[in-house]
């Protein structure tokens, strides 16, 4: 086989190769340290890209790894999907990592680099696993880099929060354990398009069992999604973690609902028995009541950081609404609002980042403040946050909340589904509101702003995010067409079981 | 009695003492408590390729019965993880009462008792020597 054969595990591979190189630069030259993670995170950008490219046109391209044959060694499938993922890791990781980097956060603890590089490397993996095992393996391996980055920069919240956020976790995993060991015992594969085939001939007294394992495992995907009422743990999470990280941490929850759409059509779909669609019922009053709270949050919050947290589990609920329909044109819709929500949520962590680095002792509370330099810019750039959050025009958020109302009106309960996304997207829009006016309009009398920074190019970031997100505006119609066509991808499970099964050893 | 029912109460009573455990408000008890449900998950693992005695981990063309060696590289797997991430939880809810002066999951400043060796004045995260 050629070198381009292997272009699945790259995505893998770079992040696991350079996270130790970095971290033995580390110490002596800081410099070559950064200069690894820039490099590789370009690299990992240029392979997505790559994939993207390839599979765009419909195949899937399986990657037996060691060249065991599919239903019994761990196989990695690219699908259209899966290469967006990627590429959306890949941009989100530049974005962070500048900011991290112009800012100076990755100097407050030295194993920033090592530790954003394995979250990468968890990330990808997850997105291009077709072993449900080897996703668990996955999922920890990202979760162990996230509790390292998300005490980054200690503090006492820091670590309070964090011991909250990794007790929920690991008993995330281990109910994910449980699903896992349920299904093995049942289907005797851990292949998830071996799977797919298998739980059809599930004898009629185990059809309890699988539908108990469905539940289950919907249940962990939708703890990770942070749906409601397993939301608890991250406002404390992300309003507490360093603002770069959070940034990074926008596409976490997104890891869930991708498990989600992945496993659900795959493994519990249609011909599945007792278990087919069984978590369908559940997931959109969740995702109804995530998109109320999520925005009712963003209204009372107290600080950006914890708006923006509380916009991430709006933007998931809204973003659940969408999949809960299992239709090819409302996954189509909920896929491009995922690309969207992801890049908005970091954008709005980074310019919650911009205020409180300005403001000195007054942070990033949504209280009046002192009149600090450059708050013209920082205004525009939350506005445009803002903006592209809540789903106001011209940004993608309206592309996307449009795109999903029309597809989910063709749905049963499409009342509900709508009233909720305008509602909560007036909710949201008077909660922006009124953080915004109080940080960027008002002026605290008698407050001083600290000296401005140093530098202005902690500008760039946010910019770069909110410059994504015109350019899937202005791209609407390309990315629509690609995100209809992976939504019908992940929908057709028997095409990804044919091409992922006959793969034979090489 | 049965060799599965004996394997399912284990489970069972491991997994009602771990979730009581972890629903605890101190963070030693949530450790063992997450400890404990770990135990009981690698156990459900291990059962899940069928509870058979005395047959072959391996396929061989002699044997017509044998025993399933996954579950067994799954549970090794999943004991690695969980060891580690409970020696991780650990060391951090140690930091975090050395830093926080309260060893509370909820995080909020509850006063410490004297049972846990630091005195009210000094549960502020300075003077934590016990």
């Amino acid at each position: 086989m050629s070198l381009a054969d292997h272009l699945p595990i790259l995505p893998v591979a770079i992040p696991a190769l350079a996270a130790p190189f970095a971290l033995l630069v580390m110490r002596r030259r800081r410099a070559l340290a950064v200069g690894i993670a820039f490099f590789a995170c370009l690299a990992q950008l240029a392979v997505a890209m790559l994939l993207m490219e390839r599979v765009s046109g419909g195949t899937i391209l399986a990657y037996a790894l060691g060249a065991w044959p599919a239903p019994f060694g761990i196989v990695l499938v690219a699908d259209r999907l899966a290469a967006l993922m990627l590429v959306l890791t890949a941009v989100l990781a530049l974005i962070v990592l500048t900011h991290a980097v112009v800012t100076r956060a990755d100097r407050k603890g030295w194993h920033f680099h090592p530790l954003f590089q394995f979250q990468l490397m968890g990330l990808n993996g997850a997105f291009l696993t077709g072993d449900l095992f080897n996703l668990f393996v996955f999922f920890e391996v990202l979760l162990i880099a996230s509790y390292g980055l998300m005490l980054h920069g200690q503090g006492p919240a820091r670590l309070k929060a964090g011991v909250q956020y990794v007790v929920v976790n690991l008993v995330g995993s281990a109910l994910f354990l449980i699903a896992l060991g349920m299904l093995y015992a049942l289907t005797g594969t851990l292949n998830m398009a071996d799977m797919g085939l298998r739980v059809r001939d599930i004898a009629p007294e185990d059809q309890g069992l699988l539908r108990i394992a469905a539940l289950l495992l919907a249940s962990v995907f939708a703890l990770k999604a942070a749906v409601v009422p397993l939301h608890l743990w991250l406002p404390r999470t992300y309003a507490a973690a360093t603002p770069a990280v959070a940034a990074l941490f926008a596409i976490m929850t997104k890891v869930g609902v991708y498990s989600l759409i992945r496993v659900v059509p795959q493994v519990f779909g249609e011909g599945a028995g007792a278990a087919a669609w069984a978590p369908a019922p559940w997931l959109l009053p969740a995702a109804l009541v995530s998109a109320c709270v999520g925005f009712a949050g963003v209204l009372t919050a107290r600080s950006l950081a914890e708006q923006a947290a509380y916009a991430v589990i709006g933007s998931t609920g809204t973003l659940l609404i969408a999949v809960a329909g299992w239709s090819g044109a409302s996954l189509g819709a909920g896929l491009y609002y995922l690309v969207h929500s992801t890049l908005a949520g970091a954008a709005l962590f980074l310019v919650a980042d911009i205020a409180a680095r300005r403001r000195g002792s007054f942070g990033d509370a949504a209280s009046p403040g002192p009149a600090f330099a450059g708050r013209g810019v920082a205004a525009l750039m939350f506005m445009a946050g803002a903006i592209a959050t809540t789903g106001l025009p011209p940004l993608s958020g309206f592309i996307g909340k449009l795109l999903i109302l029309q597809s989910v009106a063709a749905l049963p309960n499409w009342g509900w589904a709508w009233s909720v996304i305008l509602g909560t997207t007036f909710i949201g829009v008077i909660g922006f509101a009124r953080a915004g006016s109080a940080v960027f309009w008002k002026t605290a009398e008698g407050s001083h702003a600290p000296p401005a920074p140093d530098t202005r190019l902690d500008l760039v970031a946010p910019a770069l995010a909110l410059a994504c997100l015109a350019v899937l505006s202005a791209g609407a119609g390309i990315a629509t067409a690609y995100a209809d066509a992976a939504a019908a991808q992940v929908l057709a499970p028997a095409d990804s079981a044919a091409a992922v099964l006959t793969e034979g050893p090489r | 009695m049965s060799y599965e029912f004996l394997v399912a109460s284990a489970i069972g009573v491991l997994v009602a003492g771990g979730i009581f455990l972890a629903l605890r408000a101190r963070t030693f008890q949530v450790v063992l408590g997450l400890t404990l449900i770990s135990y009981a998950v690698n156990l459900f693992l291990f059962a899940s390729g069928r509870l058979v005695l005395n047959r072959p981990p391996i396929w061989d063309k002699a044997v017509s019965e044998y025993t399933d060696p996954l579950p067994q590289a799954l549970v090794l797997t999943a004991i690695v993880i969980t060891f580690g991430m409970t020696a991780f939880v650990v060391i951090l809810a140690l930091r975090s009462f050395l830093e926080t002066g309260s060893d509370h999951v909820d995080g909020d400043r509850v006063p410490c008792d004297a049972q846990d060796g630091l005195a009210d004045g000094l549960a502020d995260g300075e003077g934590t020597e016990p």
